[in-house]
């Protein structure tokens, strides 16, 4: 128990790093930069209408002083790390005044819901075909199952999914293709608006399982093939031990622990994933929040989703990361 | 090295094909250094034209002809993905046999700093980096920011093999002789991680040229420049399915699944390679 805690302690101190590194880097992205925000809202400003010198020159005074930038960096950088622990990111410009923070809460729990479905089903769906087609490497069934999943494996998100709203949109419409539940529906704790969230939640979750499945597929393929050349499952075998015995306890968990790892590592890249998802579906989460912010130059609330996700991804891996050496006794040992 | 390539021709037939994909998308895009015509322009053929004897590939709705379009887009794109994959290489090869050969505090540190980079969502990142950029970013620039993400999975397998290669026999017959540990990691353990390298540089080429279609598609990179993705983004740009301008999306797309499919099917033979167990299966030794 006292290993396991001060093997947590270590984790708390990698996530706390994890977040100041990531959200540093947000921060060093957003303020290095040749050109000004305050400049850019100035270049709006005058693209509309004329006006006086004198008055670009309040404006300009005025969003200075509300950006924070006429103190030098270093103090702007500690108030931006105060402001991070309460998660203020200031007002969005996208729908000013609300704080940037209260859109992307209204956004995340679509996000989150989505991504922790289809990672979990992505996840076992392809750690078990997987296995199964290592174990049983003659089954023609697998065998077909691995070329497919080689073939589908490369192509990008995006491509996927929108080829997923060509096929559900307009050649079989049987799904619905866009939004996050019926507008027919009010918002609610009712079983309808549970049953329509699950409903308008398929086809994007679908694209999410189809391009992640086969990394795993084929990733526990290859550990299982690995894991039965050795001496402990011969022995398991000659000793009689019965084969879904065999198959679960001895094959398949040992091949499972570098899984869950690669699982925590790929975390980063399965949200970038979900954003292009989100945008294809129009599906309201973070990845259409974050586009619609882009496309209205509101740096608030991409540094709030940016900021948001690296702490959400670290969040995730340290969960991952705590339940490891409850599956795997010998981590603990590290 | 020639040998090698050799074997894994003969043996591997996943290499083999791998090899023939690229090597077509490789010559497409190449084809572009001898283009009649000018990527930038617009409006200079017939436009909605579809693929035909005169225009193989079609022409779109901006009046330019695909072949050439996509050519040049291609180029673009794999020159994007060999830059970032030679850029986060440099990274992954000092950090991994750095972590691995001089171990203690080095290591500790560069691993810390490596696990930093695994969990960082690049993608929020890259669009705040276009957000404050707009104009002022250009591929080159893209490039190395994304190098700068793309090095710690590969630098922590690097590792793995440089750990094991702290404690053969060469690397203390090459101590005792003097040589320096720059020389040690440079002339003796380099080669034995070049197999990895290569096959992590294919994963890395995907993944970089997939987060690029990724950006532009959203129309957040230089949408002047032809890539896969800016046309992609102009095809929807100009609802190229709705109008049943279909070979504007449905040709980048096969070449795009085309080369994908080379570069895993590479990567993936490589890493085949790289473990003897499964290489001898195949020799049918």
């Amino acid at each position: 128990m006292k290993d396991y805690l001060l093997f947590a302690l270590k984790r708390i101190v990698q996530l706390l790093a994890v977040i100041l590194a990531g959200c540093s880097i947000a921060f060093l992205i957003a303020h290095l930069s040749p050109i000004s925000p305050v400049e850019q809202i100035i270049m709006q400003v005058t693209g509309r209408s004329a006006a006086s010198p004198e008055a670009i020159e309040k404006l300009r005074a005025a969003l200075t002083e509300q950006f924070g930038l006429d103190v030098p960096l270093w103090q702007q950088y500690l108030s931006f790390l105060g402001r991070l622990v309460v998660l203020d990111f200031g007002p969005a410009l996208i729908a000013f005044p609300t704080p940037a923070m209260d859109l992307v809460r209204l956004a995340l729990p679509w996000t989150v819901g989505l991504l922790t479905v289809s990672t979990i089903i992505t996840w076992l769906l392809g750690n078990i075909f997987g296995a199964l087609a290592g174990y049983f490497q003659n089954s023609r069934l697998l065998k077909a199952f691995g070329i497919i999943a080689i073939g589908i494996q490369p192509i990008p998100y995006y491509i996927v999914a929108f080829l997923l709203v060509i096929i559900f949109g307009f050649m079989w419409p049987i799904l619905p293709i866009s939004g996050g539940f019926a507008m027919n529906v009010t918002p609610g704790w009712t079983w309808q608006f549970a049953l329509s969230i699950v409903h308008y939640s398929l086809l994007p979750a679908f694209a999410l399982v189809i391009v992640g499945i086969g990394t795993w597929f084929l990733g526990m393929r290859a550990l299982v093939s690995n894991v039965i050349t050795e001496d402990y499952v011969t022995y398991a075998e000659l000793g009689g031990v019965k084969e879904g015995r065999i198959v679960s306890s001895y094959v398949f968990r040992n091949a499972l622990v570098p899984q869950l790892t690669a699982l925590a590592m790929s975390l980063g890249g399965i949200f970038s994933g979900t954003v292009i998802t989100e945008q294809v579906f129009t599906y309201p989460g973070l990845g259409s929040l974050l586009i619609r912010a882009v496309n209205g130059g509101d740096t608030a609330v991409v540094m709030a989703i940016s900021c948001i996700s690296i702490i959400s991804v670290a969040g995730a891996i340290f969960i991952i990361d705590l339940v490891h050496p409850l599956l795997d006794p010998r981590v603990k040992a590290e | 090295m020639f040998s090698v390539f050799r074997d894994l021709v003969r043996y591997n037939l996943e290499f083999a094909i791998g090899l023939v994909l690229l090597f077509a998308v490789v010559i497409f895009s190449c084809l572009s250094f001898f283009s009649p015509v000018d990527p930038s322009m617009v409006y200079r053929v017939v436009p909605d034209q579809p693929p035909n004897l005169d225009y193989w590939f079609g022409t779109n709705s901006r009046g330019q002809d695909m072949f050439w379009q996509l050519s040049f887009a291609f180029r673009n794109s794999l020159t994007f993905g060999v830059t970032v994959a030679i850029l986060s290489r440099i990274i992954s090869i000092v950090v991994g046999l750095a972590a691995g050969y001089l171990g203690g505090w080095v290591d500790r540190v560069l691993m810390f700093v490596n696990d930093i980079f695994v969990a960082i969502p690049i993608f929020p990142i890259l669009i705040l980096f276009y957000l404050v950029m707009k104009t002022g970013s250009n591929s080159f620039v893209l490039a190395i920011l994304m190098a700068c993400f793309g090095w710690p999975f590969d630098a922590r397998l690097i590792r793995s093999v440089a750990l094991g290669l702290r404690y053969r026999e060469f690397t203390r017959q090459a101590v005792f002789a003097g040589m320096s540990p720059l020389r040690i990691m440079w002339e003796e353990h380099l080669p034995y991680v070049m197999p990895i390298i290569f096959s992590t540089a294919m994963a890395n080429m995907i993944w970089a040229i997939g987060l690029e279609v990724t950006l532009a598609v959203l129309g957040f990179t230089n949408l002047n420049i032809p890539t896969i993705g800016t046309t992609l983004y102009w095809a929807n740009n100009h609802s190229a399915l709705v109008v049943g301008t279909w070979w504007w999306i449905v040709i980048p797309v096969a070449i795009v699944v085309i080369m994908f499919l080379g570069l895993f099917l590479l990567a993936v033979s490589l890493n085949e390679y790289i473990d003897p167990r499964s290489r001898l299966r195949r020799m049918g030794a």
